[in-house]
């Protein structure tokens, strides 16, 4: 019952404002798919969208790639050289970013980058607007989701090695089956349910993206960091277009259902 | 060997990882004075704890963490009893449709809040609750027990029928078997989903930031995002906000550390 309350009939809502055009007071007057038009016409809503796709590489994929090489390093040479309390001590440095409440992380980053008395000029002697810049605020977010999200795919894989037959290893290395080709055609396969959980989880968390967002750059400088959340955010409670906020936020549920769907239809048919 | 190379690098990584930290903790301890004239790598002459202070009392800090784990307790518990009474419905009552109603609840996971929000925004304030932590608090709770009685109904499906039967053949009740065998049983999974619930519910910042409007209601996440970059703030100061919202985090990773590790598998569903 609760349940339906707070998120079925909401979602529902959400859908058909949608179709209107409401101030948040009055009535909604009904548009028909106008407010879809006009989200398909809107190069802000098309920036938001490729700033979107880069953030699903900063949050999912460099960390994934980093991520796996980071995890059988740890397993292989450290833990099996220098003993399991070193290569712990390590992850656990990788993981420590990902304690923190992403609003947090942002705010940390935002002191560093800081373009006047910001730690980062401060100790290389550069007057950059990290943050300000329109050439390197895109880069610069990225940069701080592949230190937030790191320590995850790291934490994870490393358990999944654990499960693995050493055997196979083993036996690799006897035929002489250099780091690399052990990597890519034992561990690799070996883990691939976790790296399927992690793509996923990790790219649904980069298309919800909006604490960093907002506590970074509030989507600018210009549009160059806006994302669809904020973007709907955006609508939802400054511009009062509350029509056109919730067809935002429609297009970017379906968008998650649907990568959800095939990143599940796709792990359901590998072997 | 080519071992000390990859310990060095793998060394170096961690000492980038954690720079970010170290940094902060050590300006946070500056007066502004020290803080210009010196590089922000030196570590602070002595403890001076004025921007701490200062930032503190102006933004009542003791009242925002109040305000968190007010919300992040309650939300904890009151998820995990729904959880409980929901997949013991789903996962051994065997309610008719079952494996609809649990897409169900794994569609609702992944929906993004901002398709959710203003509706949820409309109705709290209609309902009265607008700007009161007692509506972040249902939603929060709804929206984690979504997820809990998502994993729990497959660990409850589980759940050796042999020892029901006997609880039954005794003359227990069903909320008699549920209290006293069932949840003693899956103690451990409960006591991982109390602590995830309570940190990503810590965590949150969307849906607290559009309710929680005032001063006197605000998360720490949400107080610490808002005030980012205002005027007021020197260097000296915003590290040490940083710092304030690094502590308990890091703090909760520690004390719940064991328990975590052993759940991060179970967290990766989300």
């Amino acid at each position: 019952m609760l349940f339906t309350a707070v998120i079925v009939v909401p979602f529902v809502m959400n859908v058909a404002t949608s179709f209107t055009r409401w101030s948040g007071v009055g009535t909604p007057t009904w548009v028909g798919t106008q407010n879809y038009v006009r989200l398909f016409a809107d190069e802000r809503f098309w920036t938001s969208f490729r700033n979107n796709v880069a953030l699903i590489v900063a949050m999912a994929i460099i960390p994934t790639v980093i991520g796996l090489v980071l995890a059988a390093a740890l397993f292989d040479y450290i833990g099996k050289r220098f003993g399991p309390r070193t290569a712990s001590a390590l992850r656990a440095a990788y993981y420590l970013p990902q304690v923190l409440p992403v609003a947090v992380a942002g705010v940390v980053w935002g002191w560093m980058l800081h373009p006047t008395y910001g730690a980062v000029n401060q100790i290389f002697g550069l007057k950059v607007n990290w943050l300000g810049d329109p050439d390197y605020a895109l880069a610069t977010v990225m940069a701080v989701m592949v230190w937030f999200q790191l320590g995850y795919p790291v934490v994870i894989f490393m358990a999944g090695l654990q499960r693995a037959d050493p055997a196979l290893h083993e036996a690799a290395e006897i035929d002489g089956a250099s780091w690399w080709r052990r990597f890519w055609h034992i561990t690799i396969p070996q883990i691939r349910p976790e790296i399927f959980v992690v793509l996923l989880t990790c790219t649904i968390a980069a298309l919800k993206v909006f604490g960093p967002i907002f506590v970074l750059t509030r989507g600018g400088p210009g549009n160059a960091t806006m994302v669809p959340s904020y973007f709907s955010y955006l609508n939802f409670f400054q511009k009062a277009n509350i029509g056109y906020g919730s067809a935002i936020a429609t297009v970017l549920a379906l968008i998650i259902v649907v990568v959800t769907s095939a990143f599940l239809f796709l792990q359901e048919r590998k072997p | 060997m080519r071992r000390y190379p990859i310990l060095a690098a793998l060394t170096m990584l961690a000492v980038v990882m954690l720079f970010p930290f170290v940094i902060v903790t050590f300006n946070a301890f500056k007066t502004p004075a020290e803080y210009s004239a010196g590089s922000p790598l030196s570590p602070p002459q002595g403890l001076d704890l004025d921007g701490i202070i200062a930032f503190w009392t102006r933004v009542d800090f003791g009242e925002k963490l109040l305000n968190s784990l007010v919300i992040s307790g309650s939300v904890a518990m009151l998820a995990v009893v729904l959880s409980v009474l929901n997949a013991y419905a789903l996962g051994i009552g065997r309610v008719r449709g079952r494996l609809w109603i649990l897409v169900l609840f794994l569609v609702a996971n992944t929906l993004p809040q901002e398709a959710l929000a203003y509706p949820l925004y409309y109705l709290a304030k209609a309902a009265g609750l607008y700007d009161s932590k007692l509506s972040v608090i249902i939603v929060f709770t709804v929206i984690q027990a979504a997820f809990g009685t998502y994993l729990l109904s497959a660990v409850l499906g589980q759940f050796p029928k042999e020892i029901l039967e006997a609880a039954r053949m005794d003359g227990a009740g069903r909320f008699l078997a549920l209290w006293r065998i069932v949840v003693p049983i899956s103690r451990p999974t409960l006591s991982v989903l109390v602590i995830f619930f309570f940190i990503w519910t810590w965590n949150e910042f969307f849906l607290p930031l559009i309710f929680l409007v005032s001063n006197d209601t605000q998360t720490v996440p949400v107080a610490l995002g808002v005030l980012q970059g205002e005027k007021y703030m020197d260097a000296t100061m915003s590290s040490a906000s940083a710092l304030l919202g690094i502590v308990p985090a890091v703090a909760f990773f520690l004390i719940f550390q064991r328990t975590l590790t052993r759940g991060i598998t179970v967290g990766a569903i989300k």
